[in-house]
């Protein structure tokens, strides 16, 4: 349950803040000094263990896709239980099995590596959907039309099929991609001192919680708003050779 | 050209094709007509495996195929490389412009040099009439140019044989013309085709041969002055006496 504080605590606050010139000293300084530590995570794990994850999870995903829509029975069965584990399990415990559980087994795995193949698996999963669903988009007669001008099975997705493909996946995989940046600040929990990480360490030595957790956001809400911008674009490029 | 002998095509328990034989000579142009559901667009389809023939025997010059046990794939693309399909539905790759539509096979399949094949491929489309149109991506293409682009791209792999499916028939009536007469062009060049269509005029005017398909069987074959002027078999009268009529309506 929520609690408010009965006692008008809430107003004194934010009047403490702004009657209390020394006080927003404090704030303004424990601001300006956290930034940089906030964005070096950001530049040196959030952003690496996005783009690499997101790469990794991409082929991943192709290949999931194509497994399921294979007639070898086999890969199909592998890819739904490949699928279905990590849909069906919360992306939190999966990391804690990679980072704190696979030790057990003898398996360690230093925390970037761990988040990554954690990351990848979850790309992987999640947007071999996309893929398949948009492979099964394209008309069979471009199959037939890349059949007849006598393209392997390798040619027809690499210069028919997936090039189209890619341009339904746009909207539905930056989805993807935009939520595992935010997902990576679970890494924090098994140690990669990417930026929401550093943040709570600031935190927990000014006990600034909402000054420092608040910054966090808005840098996650500008690196999204700028990746939203990136999709538009992409979009428009793949646009060029459809009417409108 | 093409001997083909006892084709049959089951889709599941309906049988399509129940024993075709036909030859086809070099050079010549030989149309499909008959009712829907009579097998023709399968029978074509079967002449470049998009359909895989449940029994028979293909020949398209010297290479041969027989469907009585499976066909590996590579025999597949092997002999696929003979013939060209231009489609119904044009099936252009739209993410391609209509010179990267003609010279994908060249280039992709065939291993050309990308020059040689963007001079070869803008000289196909110069022929079919197009050549102001290279550099448009279908979508900014009429129906008729757009078919006309789709002739180019089974050309320009040096095909032994064009087959054709219904080419105008997804084409609003003042387009067919321009298609027909590219059509008519490379029969008189001498290029072996097979043409399924409901274009009666087209058969009367280029077919040396005009086959008659019915219920999965060939009914009646013949020079298109005999099978037009006087059918022999009473379901080909039938169906020329319905195309007629609509003709009028």
């Amino acid at each position: 349950m929520m609690k408010f504080p009965k006692d008008g605590s809430a107003k004194m606050y934010l009047n403490s803040i702004f009657s209390d010139p020394v006080r927003m000293e404090r704030l303004v300084d424990i601001s300006q000094t956290s930034w940089l530590p906030l964005l070096e995570g950001l530049i040196q794990f959030t952003v690496p263990l996005s783009i690499i994850s997101f790469i990794i999870g991409l082929i991943l995903a192709v290949l999931t896709a194509l497994a399921r829509i294979s007639t070898i029975k086999i890969l199909q069965v592998i890819a739904r239980i490949y699928v279905s584990i990590i849909r069906g399990t919360p992306l939190l415990v999966q990391l804690f099995i990679l980072f704190y559980g696979l030790p057990s087994l003898g398996v360690t795995i230093d925390p970037f590596p761990a988040a990554v193949i954690g990351f990848s698996l979850n790309v992987g999963a999640y947007a071999s959907e996309v893929i398949r669903a948009s492979i099964l988009s394209i008309p069979k007669g471009q199959w037939e039309a890349a059949d007849t001008i006598g393209m392997t099975y390798v040619q027809s997705l690499r210069r028919i099929i997936l090039p189209q493909a890619a341009r339904v996946s746009v909207p539905p995989l930056s989805n993807t991609f935009i939520s595992l940046v935010k997902d990576t600040s679970l890494a924090s929990l098994i140690l990669v001192t990417e930026m929401f990480r550093i943040a709570q360490q600031i935190a927990a030595t000014n006990y600034e919680f909402l000054l420092l957790y608040g910054q966090a956001a808005l840098i996650y809400w500008v690196v999204c708003f700028l990746l939203s911008v990136g999709q538009g674009r992409l979009e428009n490029r793949f646009d060029r050779y459809v009417s409108r | 050209m093409i001997r083909i002998k006892n084709l049959h095509k089951k889709f599941g328990d309906l049988e399509v094709l129940k024993g075709i034989d036909l030859e086809v000579k070099k050079g010549q142009a030989v149309v499909v007509i008959g009712p829907s559901g009579s097998g023709k667009t399968t029978f074509l389809r079967c002449l470049n495996i998009l359909e895989t023939p449940s029994a028979g025997v293909i020949s398209i010059d010297e290479q041969s195929v027989d469907f009585a046990k499976p066909v590996p794939k590579k025999k597949v693309n092997a002999f696929r490389k003979q013939s060209a399909m231009v489609f119904q539905h044009y099936n252009l790759f739209p993410h391609m412009t209509a010179l990267e539509n003609v010279m994908e096979g060249p280039v992709t399949v065939q291993g050309q040099d990308k020059a040689a094949a963007r001079k070869k491929a803008e000289q196909l489309l110069a022929k079919v009439g197009l050549g102001d149109k290279v550099n448009e991506y279908p979508f900014q293409l009429s129906g008729g140019q757009q078919q006309r682009v789709g002739i180019a791209r089974a050309l320009a792999l040096e095909p032994k044989v064009m087959l054709f499916d219904e080419p105008t028939s997804a084409l609003d009536p003042e387009l067919v013309g321009e298609v027909l007469q590219v059509m008519k062009d490379l029969a008189s060049e001498g290029m072996t085709m097979v043409v399924v269509t409901h274009e009666m005029r087209f058969a009367k005017g280029v077919a040396d041969e005009v086959l008659f398909m019915d219920g999965g069987h060939i009914i009646e074959r013949g020079k298109p002055e005999d099978i037009f002027g006087h059918p022999k078999e009473a379901r080909t009268q039938q169906f020329l006496n319905l195309i007629q009529k609509t003709d009028v309506i």
